[in-house]
């Protein structure tokens, strides 16, 4: 259970590294280009926006100065007089009309109380009464005037350009209507994307032509924000007073200088970019309008997509780190168990050796003394079979107390005649011996004790096994402790010990292999120790596996072991092969 | 029948004291040696019918006291009593005539019953000896 969670713990982090070393850069490059990129992409979107916007604007400048060029020159070439004769008159329009279209629509001339002498044209409006028209009392004070576009008499937008004369003390008019049509197609013109179109107001914010996609603005509002960001020369993070009290967003105009300003403005959730340049003096505005997310559409479409890329790459990223990382830590705890394995214990012969001896001669001389204290005992046990005792009444304790003299006495003699076996052979002559014949007889003898504890013992041994110089007795001994060990080892939940004999270069080798609880590491080394048992106490004498031990050196082989805790032991028995 | 004499030959006084008393309470007659050659003194004065031989001793050890013992007096039957667990020595001593072999420490009834059956087996050769002789007699009284 530790170890799982030490290797859960292991892919976490590892896993984590992976994100975090991956994750990382991703982010950075992501924020930092894609900030840079917005920034540059805005400023170009935006410098392009006012560059075309200027663009029109000199564009519509020409087209008007143009046209008040030509009618000056022709109030300036010709008299009064000339003029006046409507034959005259309409030969100059019919010129005008062929050089330039349609766009002139007719002349005429007005005189100082406001009565049009003489006409030219389609609409028949000679004698007509100007005096109180706005544009007549405008144009009456000053050299030229380029009048705002109004339905006027004929009931159809049109605007009127009028040049001044002083001729001998008379004060007159020329006048030229110009066809509303064509004006509004230079600004129509003005077309971006979907929603990005143009228009033209008045300084009373009336419309000067026909805007194709209804103003987000209304005229008053846009005339207040006109006013402002002239004022301010920049209202920007500012929110309008107007906006405001209608419950509307934010509003950042910056101001350009003379009416001219560049802005967002945020209405019912959408943005719209403003950019607005004064026309004819300042008289009339051009206001650009488009929706932010029409105007800014690659650059959103493109922040979608690095957003789509960067999850997609996140999500493989995260899924990858977690699958490299258990897979990874998956090697390590196989390579951990393997290591463990492969820890084969070497024993120190000579220190087992003597610790051996010593044992051997502890247990002959403790067995003396034991003898004479179970005999005494016996002894005391004779006397209380006499009748003076019989009446005692604490003569069944003294019975018990005897009894567990005898008892201890018996484990005692049990442990040293062990120990004494293990300095002592029982028939230690060496002979030829056939290993898989030993094998066989031993697995039989342990059968009834393997069935019992629900253990399969499986053989795989090599009939080809060449015969080995040992005491069979001894053999057995070693063979018997081994899977005895090995049951015990898988206690009462039923496992398997396999024994597989086999040649390995100049040995025979016998592996004792169980599925039991497996040795712990700290004590591996000890497990060949006289005396060193894990068995409670009076289950074990910690003497099998010295035994063993001390049988196969003295053959000349070798005994190693590799145990992994929950895996399982095997223990293995190097013999020289006989006769070599 | 007639008293066993056992003679009880071990170097550890107090086990040879304490048998002693305890054989002798289950009515046998209990003759003591501290070593080899002192087991063999008392068989060349005594009537010995069992004797109980500790395999080690100092100086004259269990086996080599056997051997004196077999050599000197065959009739008498020998228990060895081993520290020993090897099978090898007490093998060894029945080659060379031991009745018996016993580990020590011992049950004392198992030892008694040894005796016993050691005993039995002596007089059953000496019965013989002693059929022989009649028979011997006979025949040359018959001549």
């Amino acid at each position: 259970m530790e170890d799982r969670r030490y290797y859960q713990a292991l892919t976490r982090k590892m896993a984590m590294i992976m994100i975090l070393v991956s994750f990382a850069p991703l982010l950075l490059i992501s924020v930092i280009i894609g900030h840079r990129f917005e920034t540059s992409y805005r400023e170009k979107v935006l410098a392009h926006l006012v560059e075309l916007v200027q663009k029109h604007q000199q564009n519509i400048n020409i087209f008007l100065s143009e046209k008040l060029s030509f009618i000056q020159a022709l109030a300036n070439t010709f008299t009064y007089q000339e003029l006046s004769r409507e034959v005259f008159l309409t030969q100059k329009l019919k010129a005008l009309q062929k050089a330039y279209g349609g766009i002139f629509v007719d002349l005429g001339v007005v005189v100082e109380d406001g009565i049009q002498t003489a006409y030219a044209g389609a609409l028949k409006l000679e004698k007509a009464d100007y005096s109180e028209a706005d544009w007549f009392r405008k144009a009456i004070t000053r050299d030229f005037f380029i009048s705002d576009v109004f339905l006027g008499l004929r009931r159809q937008p049109h605007f009127i350009v009028a040049v001044k004369r002083e001729e001998d003390g008379r004060v007159w008019l020329l006048r030229a209507t110009i066809d509303f049509e064509a004006f509004n197609s230079l600004v129509e013109s003005i077309r971006i994307g979907e929603t990005g179109s143009a228009f033209i107001i008045n300084r009373e914010g009336e419309f000067q032509t026909r805007p194709l996609i209804a103003p987000v603005l209304g005229e008053e509002l846009l005339r207040q924000i006109l006013v402002r960001a002239r004022e301010d020369g920049s209202g920007e993070g500012q929110a309008h007073p107007l906006i405001e009290k209608m419950g509307m967003g934010m509003l950042r105009v910056e101001g350009l200088g003379h009416d001219a300003a560049i802005g967002e403005v945020m209405l019912a959730g959408r943005d719209f970019l403003y950019v607005t340049t004064p026309l004819k003096s300042g008289e009339w505005i051009l206001i650009f309008q488009q929706d932010e997310s029409d105007a800014f559409r690659n650059l959103y479409q493109t922040r979608v997509l690095a957003l789509f890329i960067i999850l997609m790459g996140g999500i493989g990223i995260v899924v990858v780190a977690f699958v490299l990382a258990s897979r990874m830590s998956r090697h390590v705890e196989e390579a951990d168990r393997e290591q463990e394995m492969m820890n084969e214990q070497v024993i120190e012969a000579g220190k087992l050796a003597s610790v051996g001896e010593l044992a051997a001669g502890i247990a002959h001389e403790i067995n003396n003394p034991i003898a004479i204290m179970v005999e005494e005992a016996g002894w005391i046990g004779d006397l209380l079979h006499e009748e003076d005792f019989q009446d005692s009444e604490n003569l069944a304790e003294f019975k018990r107390a005897l009894d567990q003299i005898r008892v201890q006495g018996e484990r005692c003699k049990e442990i040293t005649h062990k120990l004494l076996s293990f300095a002592r052979r029982t028939d230690p002559r060496v002979r030829e011996v056939q290993m898989n014949d030993l094998i066989q007889e031993i697995v039989g003898v342990t059968e009834q004790r393997s069935r019992f504890s629900n253990v399969k013992i499986n053989l795989d041994l090599d009939p080809s096994l060449p015969a080995v110089a040992a005491s069979p007795s001894e053999m057995q001994q070693v063979l018997l402790n081994l899977i005895n060990n090995a049951i015990d080892a898988i206690g009462t939940g039923g496992g398997e010990v396999s024994i597989t004999s086999r040649v390995d270069g100049e040995k025979v080798v016998i592996d004792v292999q169980d599925t039991g609880h497996g040795i712990p590491k700290a004590i591996l080394p000890r497990i060949f120790d006289p005396f060193f048992t894990t068995k409670p106490v009076g289950k074990g004498t910690g003497l099998g596996l010295s035994i063993c031990y001390g049988i196969v050196k003295k053959l000349g082989g070798e005994i190693t072991v590799n145990s992994a805790v929950g895996l399982g032991t095997s223990f293995h028995i190097h013999l020289p092969i006989h006769g070599r | 029948m007639l008293s066993t004499n056992v003679l009880l030959v071990d170097d550890e006084v107090p086990f040879v004291d304490t048998m002693t008393k305890r054989l002798t309470k289950r009515n046998l007659t209990i003759l003591t040696a501290y070593s080899g050659a002192e087991a063999l003194d008392v068989l060349r004065k005594k009537q010995v019918d069992v004797v109980i031989l500790d395999v080690k001793m100092p100086g004259m050890d269990g086996i080599e006291t056997l051997r004196e013992i077999k050599k000197e007096f065959p009739l008498v039957e020998v228990i060895m009593l081993t520290g020993h667990a090897t099978i090898e020595t007490g093998i060894e001593g029945m080659k060379l005539g031991a009745f018996d072999y016993l580990m020590k420490p011992c049950d004392i009834e198992v030892l008694l019953a040894k005796v016993q059956e050691a005993k039995g087996k002596k007089s059953a050769h000496e019965e013989k000896i002693t059929q022989a002789r009649i028979h011997e007699i006979a025949l040359r009284r018959g001549d």
